[in-house]
């Protein structure tokens, strides 16, 4: 984009009130934002069904409650059965927990590869640089699921393979960002002024750097873990998930072939995964905007 | 070097990165690929076996078999399918042509709908529609893709019968040749929709931000300031610089949007690449996955150097080459 | 001379969403056939937004509350969006400071230059390729016919300006805008399309408004002189009676920061003082002093100052200022 240069103002210093602490500042802005509020109701909502779900609504996912395909509102099944007529409800409380394991598992995985490569790659530069951008490039080239897939065939599907394959192929946009913000970050005085008083290149990475990056950082690992769990949800979808765990993709792949005939077995699990991802996108972007002041007046 | 040259040359390394790669998920792979072939194929005679050990080279080093497949790869011989019974190549050529149809189009719908939902929440971003498009981009996101085709599919199947929710052209056949095309189109909409649903959101979103950017800029200004009316200010002045991002976004996303296929693909019954994989992991027909893999590299490369051309048209600070500019002269300033 | 421009008690405000404030209060211009008016005063005095009003392209929240903009005879300010248009870039055309980023960088200047008298001129193709070369000419560039297909990125930036002027002056306006047109160039270029400006203006009668916080170019290009002071036209009249009797405290400020130009008392005093300064900086919007706008800062300002505000003092032919001290300027640095 072409800069654009406005001409100087001659407004004086802001003579207003004191800005507060910057966390608080922070609190506040998020405060103020409509939909990341919204984000986060429906997080703690899909939180809580998941992992207190179980005390209030004690059935066995895996045992039949009722002839299969009874629609919601069933006398047994309140969001009916599937094609093995078990409950779905308490089908989409113990699938949320595998779906949500994985997908936070992986994206910390990402995350961590993706800034420790990002990282090094920034700071240094020069043909380290070079040479991990090549390798960052090889993985955003490869369509990452097909990979994934090749990686769980190979390994077999258990949840520490399916976790371990999303996080190995999902990286490179961390790293692309983490390096952006430590070209940018490097460069400033007082980043060089450490490095003047005789700073290790491991200390100023860890620790005079990467705090500095930390923010965006935070908000791309965030999406990172929505990013995962759409990816676990297709690989489940086509029965590449573990067979032994339920998990919403799993529920939708194996009832598939009866859609027309009960839809809610594919569609109820699909809006608990659209509810979470839209969720964790919504909380994203409001730290987004809070942590860039700028943009929000826009 | 031309940049272009460069470019392929690139690409080339990282093809045969992507061999290697192969190479080294065969080897990792449980048992040697010849027993996986037979376990495939339901046990063969001592005699079939010692020849296929024979032929993959399983007696030499690992080097020396890696030397053997990138060789047998450079001469289109990338193994045969056990499962499918005929060679990987002829499979994967017979399935290119209907991904590439699927993706493209995918692609357009996305990039011409997306820049246009983000032209108009950028001039009016107060107005009713940029709620709607706000709110469009993020179910896109939020949307399982094969998820969204599920929902599209019970729609058109049981509510709304109007497009064909399977395959790619009707059983019987069509009479003429245009009739074949508009068969294959009819059967196209639906799976390129649901494809182009993800990217939808994130091109409005985009290109949202960079026309916002655009239009605060000095050179509009100074078109408005011409007399400029606001679709010429719009479209003559402010699309292009705004579209700079989006173009590299779609270079970024192509591979991306070759694993949506596989899901779509699957979801629609479109006889592609995607499902082609699908079905073949679902055998671990080894020699068709990886085959797979190097085919949408190449795909996704072929993509690449595309947007790179067009990114040169689209923007003369980068295409360089297209004419040696004058240098400016001391003297005249 | 009738005027070409006549801008009468212009006001002008910006919404803040919780007030609005006022940004221009009651500002009086003329500008005459074949004469440039300088307008002068520091960032923030309203400079530009005295040219965006007359342009009708006020940034977003910014609106015209009372006065009239009459360009020959017709109201400015009730002409509908469409006339505006037709006048915009035609009859009335305007110089923007960043030569760098007021071109658009993706088309050539060919189609920069001859958009605007295919628009207003309804010239085409080959003729209005012609007009654009002879525009080039107009300004001056070196071998204009190579640089039609140039792109902006491709020039310089005195070079960029010049062909800012040649779309500017390519459908001969009645009224150029020239606002702060060499603040990003260097000394030598400024003074080239000084020369360049003059030149031009002799040629083809053009009212030139050229806006700048630069006495020296108004003492180099400017017949005749406003001075703008948060929002207030603080002092006018003819360039030669301004300089070497300025009746403001600001307009002699303003020139005791001007080396080249301190004449009289104000170059004694300075030399005295070494670099002459203003103290303070024009206040933010919405914090205008009630009475005499400048009397936080003037050093002849006493009680009335702060108390009343200032009438309208005519202090030679033509000449005039808003300050009760007008008789006692001798005592201002």
């Amino acid at each position: 984009m072409t800069e654009t240069t406005s001409a100087p103002t001659a407004a004086p210093e802001a003579t207003g009130p004191k800005p507060a602490h910057p966390a608080l500042e922070f609190l506040r802005a998020f405060a103020r934002n409509q939909s990341a509020i919204i984000g986060l109701i429906l997080l703690a909502l899909v939180l809580g069904t998941t992992f207190l779900g179980p005390v209030f609504y004690d059935v066995d996912p895996y045992s039949m409650v009722d002839m299969p395909f009874v629609a919601p509102g069933g006398e047994y099944a309140p969001l009916g059965t599937d094609y093995l007529g078990r409950d779905m409800l308490a089908g989409i409380i113990e699938g949320g927990r595998a779906t949500l394991a994985v997908g936070a598992a992986a994206a910390v995985i990402s995350v961590v590869i993706g800034i420790l490569i990002g990282s090094l790659a920034g700071y240094f530069g020069g043909w380290i640089d070079a040479a991990l951008m090549k390798v960052t490039e090889f993985f955003q080239i490869l369509p990452t699921l097909l990979l994934a897939m090749v990686l769980v065939t190979i390994f077999g599907a258990t949840l520490v393979t399916i976790t371990l394959a999303i996080g190995a192929v999902s990286w490179p946009q961390v790293a692309r960002l983490a390096r952006a913000e430590f070209m940018k970050i490097r460069k400033l005085d007082y980043v060089q002024a450490a490095r003047t008083a005789g700073a290790r290149d491991a200390y100023l990475i860890f620790r005079v750097i990467l705090p500095a990056a930390l923010p965006p950082l935070v908000v791309a690992a965030g999406l990172a873990v929505g990013a995962a769990i759409l990816f676990e949800a297709g690989m489940s979808f086509l029965g590449l998930g573990d067979p032994n765990t339920m998990s919403w993709g799993l529920i939708i792949g194996q009832n598939r072939n009866y859609l027309l005939d009960a839809w809610w077995t594919v569609t109820l699990p699909g809006v608990a995964i659209f509810i979470t991802v839209l969720a964790i996108s919504l909380v994203g972007d409001g730290i987004n905007d809070a942590l860039n002041p700028k943009l929000r007046r826009r | 070097m031309p940049p272009l040259v460069k470019r392929l040359a690139s690409a080339i390394g990282l093809l045969v990165a992507v061999l290697v790669l192969n190479f080294l998920l065969i080897q990792m792979a449980p048992g040697d690929p010849v027993e996986v072939i037979v376990g495939e194929m339901g046990g063969a005679s001592e005699e079939l076996i010692a020849r296929l050990r024979a032929e993959y080279g399983l007696d030499k080093p690992v080097i020396v078999q890696l030397g053997l497949y990138l060789s047998k790869v450079v001469t289109g011989d990338f193994g045969y399918s056990y499962y499918f019974n005929q060679p990987v190549l002829g499979l994967i050529l017979q399935r290119l042509p209907a991904t590439i149809l699927l993706v493209v189009s995918s692609l357009m719908i996305a990039v011409v709908v997306g820049t246009l939902m983000g032209i108009y929440s950028a001039r009016k971003p107060k107005g009713l529609l940029s709620h709607f498009v706000t709110i469009f981009s993020l179910v896109g996101y939020a949307a399982p893709v094969f998820w969204t085709g599920l929902m599209l599919l019970i729609l058109f199947a049981s509510v709304f019968p109007i497009f064909p929710v399977s395959g790619m052209q009707n059983v019987r056949g069509s009479e003429t040749w245009i009739g074949a095309v508009l068969d294959v189109l009819h059967h196209l909409v639906l799976p390129s929709v649901t494809l182009a649903s993800i990217y939808i959101a994130t091109y409005s979103r985009l290109s949202r931000a960079s026309m916002l950017d655009v239009l605060g800029s000095d050179y509009i200004r100074t078109a408005r300031a011409k007399g400029l009316n606001e679709r010429r200010v719009i479209f003559g002045h402010a699309l292009r610089n705004g579209l700079i991002p989006v173009v590299t976004m779609v270079g970024l996303q192509f591979g991306q949007l070759f694993a949506g296929a596989v899901l779509v693909e699957t979801v629609f019954n479109w006889p592609g690449l995607g499902r082609l994989a699908y079905e073949s992991i679902l055998r671990r027909d080894y020699p068709t996955i990886l085959a797979i893999l190097f085919f949408s590299a190449i795909l996704v490369m072929v993509a690449n150097i595309l947007t790179d051309l067009a990114y040169g048209k689209i923007d003369p600070r980068i295409g360089g080459s297209r004419r040696k500019a004058p240098k400016p002269k001391g003297a005249a300033q | 001379m009738d005027p070409v421009l006549e801008i009468t008690d212009l006001k002008v405000g910006v919404d803040t969403g919780r007030q609005v404030h006022s940004v221009l209060d009651g500002v009086s211009l003329k500008l005459t056939p074949g004469k440039t008016l300088g307008v002068v005063g520091e960032s923030g005095c309203g400079k530009s937004m005295t040219a965006l009003s007359t342009m009708g392209l006020l940034p977003d929240r910014f609106a015209v509350s009372g006065g009239s903009i009459k360009l020959m005879g017709e109201d400015l300010l009730a002409a509908k969006p469409a006339r505006m248009r037709e006048l915009r870039g035609n009859a009335i055309s305007m110089i923007f400071q960043e030569p760098m980023t007021a071109l658009n960088p993706v088309l050539t200047v060919e189609r920069q230059i001859a958009e605007v008298v295919e628009l207003h001129q309804g010239k085409t193709g080959a003729e209005a390729r012609e007009i654009a070369l002879e525009m080039l000419r107009a300004v001056q560039i070196p071998s204009p016919e190579d640089r039609l297909a140039a792109y902006p990125h491709e020039l310089s930036g005195g070079m960029r300006q010049r062909v800012m002027i040649a779309i500017a002056l390519a459908c001969r306006p009645k009224v150029i805008i020239a606002d702060e047109p060499t603040t990003a160039l260097d000394v030598t270029v400024q003074a080239q399309i000084f020369r360049l400006l003059r030149e031009l203006q002799d040629q083809t009668e053009t009212a030139i408004m050229l806006i700048t916080h630069d006495l020296g170019a108004v003492a180099e290009m400017a017949d005749e002189v406003a001075v703008l002071y948060a929002g207030k036209c603080v002092e006018s009249g003819p360039v030669r009676e301004i300089l070497s009797n300025p009746s403001h405290p600001y307009t002699r400020g303003l020139m005791a920061c001007t080396p080249r130009l301190r004449l009289g008392a104000a170059a004694a005093s300075a030399a005295e003082e070494g670099l002459g300064e203003i103290p303070g900086m024009v206040p933010p919007l919405g914090r205008f002093p009630k009475a005499c706008r400048f009397a936080p800062r003037c050093a002849l300002a006493d009680a009335r100052c702060h108390a009343e505000a200032p009438p309208v003092v005519p202090t030679g032919p033509d000449h005039s200022a808003l300050c009760w001290h007008t008789n006692k300027m001798e005592q201002v640095a």
